[in-house]
């Protein structure tokens, strides 16, 4: 009996190019104005899960919860060799907090049913907030090992990191099933595999309403499967009051541009004679000694 | 919410240090409960700190929940969680502050997720305001206001159906306040109602490691950012920092870059500073970044791109390349110090 690990993925878009109209009024991204890419911890979190499998073996399955084109990023997951992927999609997941998307997540894991990991990345680019894997550990009612930088030891009963504490780090040992968080320091993520891109580049997804059957998305063998599961709230028999706006707690209220008050700003040119008389106002000023 | 609803704050507590960031919030806790009418009081998971805790009635916190046991000398997950749910159930706070460290980043989410609460993560700023909805008015709520997205936006955000309102801060973003050594706190030893099923993780080794930095502490700093981000740049920012006795810090890219580690980083996600003399090396000046640093008490920014935003909140305006200025400034301070 191998592993099943599941990782949970999530589209974002690349903050390191924002353009204006990235803000919608109501305070929400507006994620059409955006390139997306795979969010960065994330890959970190499918890497262990494929060396995990490498090891002991196991099957990796990697979900996300989005929009349509989020299948782009199971792509991107399948092309590096996860086994199986699953778009978690519904016009009424939209407006999720963090609360809302754990709560969606753990309905679709408790559909896929058994799992021994739950890999998650430490935290997204776009929100920074590092909430979603322990309330999905919560949800699911398992432990969770957060800040994990390596995987030292697992087995099919347990599993060894070291983390990121406050001070250093530690070396904590659970049994499984558990959630972990990953940052980028576990691993180099490897680039897709050209074979299986090739082979899933035209996968696009189908609505699916039936139990979870897992079933290996093999570049060699994946004759008959011609589609990436797509679930909605019904599939995953999830309460829509607790989905998208409805299920989040927090609001956005209000949204402001940042505008900078000019202060006493002097300006100094790169002349030494200039920067020089700033030394001496510092010092004078008891800035610097 | 009544008088006696508390604006509660989780304490951290290391090697019998309350960790400043827990002292920071029960001073910030103050200043909101101030407002709504209520006291400020803290809740507490360790073994044999009682002592440690007084400490705490000086900065105004009224009461301490102490939940003592010997298995919660070390930070778990499932069990700090738990019992804070229990206390949260029992003393119907209506805000809980964590500091944002490993600690409080790990269990406030696990938490919110068991009292479906909102939760905001790196807050750096707190207020108490009303919002008004098109049928209903919330007053005295928590407004928790947090740069967004790349930086360009100042969000607030609140969480006004769900009681508590729950929110992260990272060390030294909140002032403290002077301590009044004759204030006190009642300390109140409190059921934690875990069992040993709830200790899922064992703990096998702790490895302190020496911080490489200490820039909370720092006078002077020297910050480089993507203006100055290669080896040459950095090596200039690290010998003018030692020169003026100072440390270095840097923006988050460079710190992803790998340049300079983590303790390095100052800003929202980093750590604040409140130094005498802030020079901002080809730093743009987000606002997450300025969030971190913006209370130096002249800051001296070299950037070449006249509009960038931290020549909005410095003091002296260096328009010019790092690389051209940094030797000068360096050369200016040397021929000082041999004069």
């Amino acid at each position: 009996m191998s592993l099943n690990i599941i990782v949970t993925v999530k589209q974002v878009p690349d903050t390191h190019h924002i353009a204006a109209d990235a803000m919608k009024p109501d305070g929400t991204v507006n994620r059409s104005a955006l390139p997306a890419i795979v969010n960065p911890d994330d890959l970190h979190a499918l890497e262990e899960a494929l060396k995990i499998k490498e090891r002991l073996g196991a099957s990796v399955t990697a979900i996300t919860m989005g929009p349509d084109n989020a299948i782009e990023v199971l792509r991107e997951c399948l092309y590096r060799g996860a086994d199986d992927v699953i778009l978690l999609s519904d016009r009424r997941f939209a407006g999720s907090d963090t609360l809302a998307t754990s709560y969606v997540l753990k309905c679709a894991i408790d559909k896929i049913g058994s799992y021994d990991l739950v890999i998650c990345g430490h935290q997204a680019i776009d929100g920074d907030t590092a909430q979603v894997g322990p309330q999905l550990a919560e949800k699911l009612g398992v432990n969770q090992l957060t800040h994990v930088s390596e995987v030292v030891d697992v087995s099919k009963e347990s599993i060894t990191v070291k983390r990121s504490v406050e001070n250093g780090h530690e070396r904590a040992k659970s049994r499984l099933p558990v959630l972990l968080t990953v940052t980028s320091e576990a691993n180099v993520p490897r680039p897709p595999s050209a074979k299986r891109a090739l082979a899933f580049k035209h996968l696009d997804s189908k609505a699916c309403d039936g139990p979870y059957e897992n079933v290996y998305l093999e570049p060699d063998t994946c004759i008959e499967v011609d589609h990436i599961k797509e679930w909605d709230a019904d599939a995953i028999g999830a309460d829509a009051e607790r989905c998208g706006i409805s299920g989040s707690p927090t609001r956005v209220k209000k949204i402001e541009n940042v505008v900078l008050v000019a202060g006493d700003i002097k300006q100094v040119s790169n002349d030494e004679a200039d920067i020089s008389e700033m030394i001496r106002e510092l010092v004078d000023a008891h800035i610097i000694a | 919410m009544g008088r006696a609803n508390p604006v509660m704050v989780f304490i951290e507590c290391r090697d019998h240090h309350i960790a400043e960031v827990s002292i920071e919030l029960i001073c910030e806790a103050g200043r909101l409960a101030e407002k709504i009418g209520a006291p400020v009081e803290a809740v507490a998971l360790g073994y044999q700190i009682q002592d440690d805790l007084e400490v705490l009635g000086q900065y105004g916190c009224r009461r301490v929940h102490y939940l003592e046991d010997k298995r919660l000398a070390h930070f778990t997950s499932v069990p700090f969680a738990r019992a804070m749910v229990k206390v949260i159930k029992e003393i119907e706070p209506r805000i809980v502050l964590f500091g944002a460290t490993k600690i409080g980043r790990d269990v406030a989410p696990r938490v919110a997720s068991t009292l479906k609460c909102g939760l905001t993560a790196d807050c750096t700023a707190l207020e108490i305001g009303e919002h008004r909805t098109k049928d209903k008015e919330y007053t005295d709520i928590l407004l928790q206001i947090r740069p967004a997205f790349g930086g360009n936006i100042l969000a607030t955000i609140i969480s006004p159906d769900s009681t508590p309102s729950m929110a992260t801060v990272r060390d030294g973003v909140m002032k403290r306040t002077d301590p009044d050594p004759a204030q006190t706190t009642e300390i109140v030893k409190t059921d934690h109602g875990l069992s040993d099923e709830d200790f899922l993780t064992e703990v096998l080794e702790v490895v302190e490691k020496e911080r490489d930095v200490d820039l909370k502490a720092a006078k002077i700093i020297v910050s480089a950012g993507m203006g100055a981000c290669n080896t040459e740049s950095l090596s200039l920012i690290k010998e003018l920092a030692t020169l003026l006795g100072g440390e270095v810090g840097a923006s988050r890219p460079v710190v992803d870059s790998g340049l300079l580690g983590k303790d390095h980083q100052v800003g929202q996600t980093g750590v604040a500073v409140n130094p005498n003399l802030y020079i901002a090396c080809g730093i743009s000046g987000q606002i997450q970044h300025r969030a971190g640093m913006s209370g130096a008490k002249r800051i001296v920014a070299i950037n070449d791109n006249p509009a960038a935003p931290i020549f909005g909140i410095a003091h002296y305006g260096i328009v010019g390349n790092v690389m051209d200025i940094l030797p000068k400034l360096i050369k200016t301070f040397k021929a000082r110090n041999s004069a």
